[in-house]
């Protein structure tokens, strides 16, 4: 799963990347968007990674309520998976055991692990290796309720501007607005692994979505920052119930290897 | 877009030419070096060890990277740039020294504009996320110092027509700047 993340870039990306050449109006823009598809189609021609991050393992697993995981410690065996995927698929290892002794512990572990118990008799896991320079630019913001959507986009557009370059444009903008703190991240987190092209669920954000899409990249910074109109390829928005006296928006920003897997087992 | 070969090591003349939005096809020998590598050369200037740095900085191109592992058979792993922004508190001592360029993604500080303007040195952006098609302009690389710190080591790439874009030029230009602005909608 972890090499198989890091060789294939997804469809959506790359029928994104398409989209984006069409309706790109800078020529540099255009180009980089082009080289970009030829970077994926190397990465899964000759299996080898698309991105030199190969990113921290972050894994949302659903277990079923019905389950019964017997002959060991599950996330023992997930870790494993990590150490195993990132040594024999020669993935880098990007992640120090301590963040401020900062020793790289030589194997990608541990991996961040979500976990959710549903109804059922399956075990889906989902693995999304995120990138360093992307998750820099993320911002998380408690605002107040009486900032309402407005607010919410002219947060979001902060964030935009501020990252600017930085995340590797084109780039996908998880929103995850309501909860508490933790949760806004993770709700926003888990709108990155949503298709790009999909419609929102919610029709009132669907189409906050797309007002957020155009404004963004209206902005003009296009494809590496370097001026165009395809900053980001969608804006995804999570939302869940909040405090009377709360309004937490978090933004998690993808680069445009928005790599993720899933399995069902 | 006309494309300008650069061939390290580089004069003043090589980068003064330069204006941002062009783009650089750079030929050569260029170093690697990441947030860890910088720390110990910064610390060894700040010391008084120039020696002991692990290449002379007068005239090359340092490569802000940290490639994937090499697979059997292959010159070097995936290797895109990394953002830059983090080697900005390092950066200027390494123009003082006669850095001619550097090489990363996104936007660096004023401190490090104003250092490329004082002592003509250039900062050139590739395409961030673009690893496994960069790695073939790369053919040769070996680790020359700080082996311990794996993908952070310090390598010697030797580099063939190695596509980049000047983003900040030795006048003080900044193409995230004035990129943008005739592309964004008032």
């Amino acid at each position: 799963m972890c090499q198989e993340a890091n060789f294939f870039l997804g469809e959506d990306v790359m029928e994104a990347f398409k989209k984006g050449c069409e309706t790109e109006v800078s020529n540099t823009g255009k180009e980089i968007l082009q080289i970009l598809i030829k970077n994926a189609e190397i990465a899964r021609d000759e299996q080898v990674p698309m991105c030199q991050d190969c990113g921290y393992a972050v894994l949302f697993l659903e277990l079923g309520q019905d389950v019964r995981i017997e002959g060991g410690d599950l996330y023992e065996a997930l870790t494993e998976g990590v150490r195993k995927g990132y040594t024999d698929g020669y993935l880098r290892k990007s992640i120090v055991s301590h963040p401020l002794e900062r020793k790289n512990t030589g194997d990608n572990t541990p991996p961040v692990i979500h976990t959710k118990i549903v109804p059922g008799e399956n075990l889906k896991i989902t693995l999304a290796p995120k990138g360093g320079g992307s998750e820099n630019m993320s911002q998380i913001k408690m605002m107040k309720p009486a900032d309402g959507v407005e607010g919410v986009k002219n947060f979001v557009l902060e964030v935009a501007k501020n990252a600017g370059p930085n995340p590797c444009p084109p780039v996908i903008f998880g929103v995850g607005i309501g909860g508490t703190m933790e949760k806004a991240a993770l709700i926003a987190k888990e709108a990155l692994l949503r298709e790009i092209g999909s419609k929102n669920k919610d029709p009132e954000m669907d189409k906050l979505e797309a007002e957020l899409l155009e404004k963004i990249n209206n902005l003009g910074y296009g494809p590496q920052g370097l001026g165009g109109r395809n900053f980001a390829l969608a804006v995804h928005i999570e939302t869940y119930a909040a405090h009377i006296a709360s309004l937490p928006v978090a933004v998690n920003i993808n680069c445009h290897a928005a790599r993720h897997k899933e399995v069902v087992l | 877009m006309t494309q300008i070969r650069l061939t390290t090591p580089l004069t003043d003349a090589d980068v003064e030419q330069l204006r941002i939005g062009q783009q650089v096809l750079v030929n050569g020998v260029i170093y690697t070096g990441r947030d860890a590598a910088h720390k110990r050369m910064v610390d060894l200037i700040n010391a008084g060890k120039v020696n002991e740095l692990p290449f002379d900085p007068k005239g090359q191109i340092i490569y802000y990277v940290g490639p994937s592992p090499t697979k059997p058979g292959r010159v070097v792993g995936s290797c895109g740039p990394t953002t830059s922004y983090r080697m900005d508190p390092y950066a200027p001592e390494l123009y003082k020294l006669g850095l001619k360029a550097s090489i990363g993604k996104g936007k660096r500080s004023p401190e490090v504009i104003e250092a490329m303007k004082e002592y003509k040195g250039v900062y050139l952006a590739a395409i961030g996320g673009a690893a496994a098609l960069i790695a073939k302009c790369i053919k040769s690389a070996k680790v020359i110092a700080y082996p311990d710190l794996g993908a952070e080591a310090v390598h010697e790439f030797v580099v063939e027509d190695f596509p980049m874009v000047v983003v900040n030029d030795t006048l003080g230009g900044d193409l995230y700047q004035e990129g943008i602005k005739q592309y964004a909608v008032k």
